[in-house]
C-alpha cells in the first residue's frame, strides 16, 4: 500500500468513528427521552410544572429552556461590545503590535480558565456587588449568570472574529485609502463585510458555548424552576438541571431529565443551522 | 440506556482505584466494590480504611448518591449499595432479588440560619411551614419574635436556600415538613428534590452553607456532619413533645430510642423521645439476601458480609462521633446484626 492509500484508509476511519460517536449520542437520548415524550407528550416542552413529588409527578422543560436561552441571548448581547471592540483593536487599530500581543494572550488566557473559578469569583465577587446595587434577588438570577456567562464567552468571539479581521486583503484596504476613505470608512465599507461571515461563526461558536455552560451558571443563577419572572430574578437552566439532579433520578425523572438533554442538543443543532444559513446567506 | 449508564458507572468505579479489580484471590484479602450515598461518606471512608488495614482487603466506596447506589445494586455491579432513604415496597419488588437494610449510623438535618447578630433562634412546626412555605418573608415578623423573647430580630428580608441537586438530605427534612404541617404535606410532599414554593437553590452541603454564610437573612437545611464539622450556627427545632432541641450526636441518638422494625426500615423524624431531635435519621447500606450473583464467589460474599458485621460493631459504632455522626443504639445493632444472620450463598447459610 503507497503513503496515499493509508492516508486516506485512517482519514476514512477517523470520520466514520465520529459519525459513530455522533449517532451514538443522538440514538441514547431518544431511546432515554421516550417514557418522559410518552408521558406528557409534547406539552413536555411547553409545560412550566417541575413536580419530582412521589406520586405527583409532573416534568415540565419550559422554565429550563426559557432560563437557558434567557441567560444565553442575555450574555451574548453583553459580551458584543466587548469581543467587537477587542477584535478590531488586535486585527485592524493595533495589528502587530505589543499591547496587541499582550491583550491577545489575555484573551486567550479568559478562554483557558475552568467554569468552576469563574463560577467561584462570580459568586464571592460578583454577587456581593450585585447586592451592593440593590440588583436582584441577594445577588442571584439570571442577570449575574449572564454577566459571567458573557466573560466566558468573549474569548471564543474575539479570537476568532480578529483572525478573519486580521486576514482581510490589505490590497483592498489600500485601494479604499488610495479612494481617499477614512480609516473608519475602511472598516465599515471593506473590513467588515468581507469578514463579515467569520465574525457571525465566531458569535455562533460562543453563544453555542454559552448554551451548554453549566458549572459557574449553576452556582449564580438561583437554580429555581421555574421561568424566571424578570431579568434579575431566579431560574435554572437546562445543563444546570441536568448536572444537579441526575445523581439521584431515575424512572420518569431520569427519562426527563435525558429529554431535556435532547431538546438542549436540538437547540445547540438549530442554532448552529441557523449561523450557517447566514453565512451562506451572506456569502 | 439503563445498561450503557451502568457500564459506564462501573467502569468509572473501578477505574477509580486500580488494584479494585473484581478478581478474586484465593486468599483473603477480596476487593469490595460500593457505592451510594454521600451523606455518610465520611464515615465510610474512614471506617473502610480501617477495615483495610485490620484485614488486608480493600473497599471502594463511589459516593455517588443514594439513587446511583440503589441503581448499582439492582445492576449488580456492586458488592452492596448505600442508601439514606429505604427502599419503598415497590422498589423492593422492582429489585432483582431480595435486598436487606442494616442502618450504620444516624445523622440529621439542621436548620442553618446567617442573621447578623443573632446566634440563637427557636423555631415552632408552625414557624418553620410558614418560613419555608414563604407564608412569613420578614425577620422582624410578630410571629417570630414572639417565639424568640429576648432576640432583637432585624427588619431584614427572609431568603430561603434549599439544595438544588437531589439529596437523602431533603428527603428527610421533607418528611419531617410532612409530618408537622398538612400544607407542606399537601402542597410540596416527600422526595429527593421538591417543587419548592419559595427560595434559591445550592448544590450539595457545602453549596448551601457557602451561599448561606455569604447570604445576610438567609435560612436553610444541612446534613448535621458537614454544620457540626463548620461551627454553622443552628436553630432549636420543636420536637413532638413540645420541647426546643438544639441537633447533637446526643439528641440525634435518643431519636432512635423508640420501637424499630425488624426491617430497621423507618423514618426516625419528628420522633416521640421528649430528649430527641426531630430531623434525624439512620443512613443504610443494602445488600441482596443470597450473595450468588453475578458470578461472585463464595469468599467474595463472605467478606462482604464481615465488612457488614465489622459496619455495626462497636468498635466501627464508636468511631462515628469522630466525624459528627451519631452511632446506632443498642435495639438498632441486634435488629442489623439479626438480619445479617439471615444472609445465604446459593441458599445455604453463610
Amino acid at each position: 500500500m503507497n503513503s496515499d492509500k493509508i492516508t486516506r484508509l485512517v482519514l476514512s476511519l477517523g470520520s466514520f468513528i465520529l459519525i459513530i460517536v455522533a449517532a451514538g449520542m443522538v440514538y441514547s437520548l431518544v431511546m432515554g427521552s421516550i417514557p418522559a415524550f410518552k408521558t406528557f407528550g409534547f406539552k413536555f416542552i411547553f409545560s412550566n410544572n417541575w413536580d419530582p413529588t412521589y406520586g405527583k409527578e409532573n416534568y415540565g422543560a419550559l422554565p429550563f429552556i426559557a432560563g437557558t436561552l434567557i441567560s444565553s441571548i442575555l450574555a451574548l448581547l453583553i459580551s458584543l461590545p466587548l469581543s467587537f471592540s477587542a477584535s478590531l483593536f488586535l486585527g485592524e487599530y493595533f495589528k502587530g503590535t505589543r499591547v496587541a500581543r499582550i491583550l491577545s494572550m489575555l484573551v486567550d488566557l479568559l478562554a483557558g480558565i475552568p467554569s468552576i473559578v469563574y463560577g467561584l469569583w462570580g459568586f464571592y465577587v460578583l454577587r456581593p456587588l450585585m447586592i451592593e446595587l440593590g440588583i436582584g434577588s441577594q445577588g442571584f438570577g439570571v442577570f449575574t449568570a449572564s454577566l459571567i456567562l458573557a466573560i466566558m464567552i468573549i474569548p471564543y468571539a474575539t479570537s476568532l472574529s480578529n483572525e478573519i479581521i486580521a486576514m482581510v486583503p490589505n490590497d483592498l484596504k489600500e485601494a479604499a485609502y488610495s479612494l481617499g476613505a477614512t480609516r473608519l470608512e475602511v472598516i465599515q465599507t471593506v473590513t467588515i463585510p468581507s469578514a463579515h461571515s467569520g465574525i457571525i461563526a465566531g458569535y455562533i461558536l460562543s453563544f453555542g458555548r454559552a448554551l451548554g455552560e453549566t458549572m459557574a451558571v449553576t452556582m449564580l443563577i438561583g437554580n429555581s424552576n421555574k421561568v424566571p419572572d424578570s431579568l434579575f430574578g431566579t431560574g435554572n437552566s437546562m445543563a444546570s438541571v441536568i448536572a444537579n439532579q441526575f445523581g439521584e433520578a431515575d424512572g420518569l425523572k431520569l427519562s426527563s431529565l435525558i429529554a431535556i438533554g435532547l431538546l438542549l442538543f436540538l437547540i445547540t443543532a438549530i442554532v448552529n443551522g441557523i449561523g450557517k444559513l447566514i453565512i451562506k446567506r451572506m456569502q | 440506556m439503563r445498561k450503557l449508564l451502568t457500564l459506564v458507572l462501573a467502569v468509572a468505579l473501578l477505574s477509580s482505584c486500580s488494584n479494585s479489580s473484581k478478581k478474586t484471590t484465593e486468599g483473603k484479602a477480596v476487593d469490595l466494590t460500593a457505592a451510594g450515598a454521600t451523606f455518610p461518606l465520611p464515615f465510610y471512608n474512614m471506617v473502610f480504611k480501617q477495615y483495610g488495614e485490620e484485614t488486608g482487603s480493600t473497599v471502594t466506596y463511589g459516593g455517588i448518591g443514594s439513587g446511583g447506589g440503589i441503581r448499582s445494586l439492582k445492576d449488580q455491579v456492586v458488592d452492596f449499595g448505600a442508601t439514606d432513604g429505604y427502599l419503598n415496597d415497590e422498589q423492593l419488588t422492582e429489585m432483582p432479588g431480595e435486598v436487606l437494610h442494616i442502618p450504620t449510623c444516624m445523622g440529621a438535618v439542621v436548620i442553618a440560619f446567617n442573621i447578623p447578630g443573632v446566634d440563637s433562634l427557636k423555631l415552632s412546626n408552625d414557624l418553620l411551614e410558614k418560613i419555608f412555605m414563604g407564608d412569613i418573608t420578614k425577620w422582624d415578623d410578630i410571629q417570630i419574635t414572639s417565639n424568640n423573647e429576648g432576640v432583637t430580630l432585624p427588619a431584614m428580608d427572609i431568603t430561603v436556600v434549599h439544595r438544588s441537586d437531589g439529596s437523602g438530605t431533603t428527603q428527610i427534612f421533607a418528611d419531617f415538613m410532612t409530618k408537622i404541617s398538612e400544607k407542606w404535606a399537601s402542597q410540596v410532599g416527600v422526595g429527593k428534590s421538591l417543587n419548592w414554593p419559595v427560595g434559591m437553590g445550592a448544590k450539595g452541603n457545602p453549596g448551601v452553607a457557602g451561599t448561606i454564610s455569604q447570604t445576610a437573612g438567609s435560612i436553610g437545611y444541612i446534613g448535621s456532619e458537614f454544620a457540626f464539622a463548620q461551627k454553622i450556627s443552628m436553630a432549636k427545632v420543636q420536637n413532638s413533645a413540645g420541647n426546643y432541641v438544639l441537633p447533637t450526636i446526643e439528641t440525634i441518638s435518643a431519636a432512635a430510642q423508640g420501637e424499630i422494625p425488624a426491617d430497621t426500615r423507618i423514618m426516625l423524624t419528628n420522633s416521640s423521645d421528649p430528649a430527641s431531635y426531630p430531623i434525624s435519621g439512620f443512613t443504610w447500606l443494602i445488600f441482596y439476601k443470597d450473595q450468588a450473583y453475578n458470578n461472585r464467589s463464595e469468599d467474595q460474599a463472605k467478606q462482604t458480609v464481615d465488612l457488614l458485621k465489622w459496619m455495626v460493631s462497636e468498635k466501627a459504632q464508636n468511631e462515628a462521633p469522630k466525624v459528627h455522626y451519631a452511632p446506632l443504639p443498642a435495639a438498632a445493632v441486634e435488629k442489623a446484626k439479626a438480619i445479617l444472620s439471615t444472609v445465604t450463598y446459593n441458599g445455604n447459610p453463610l
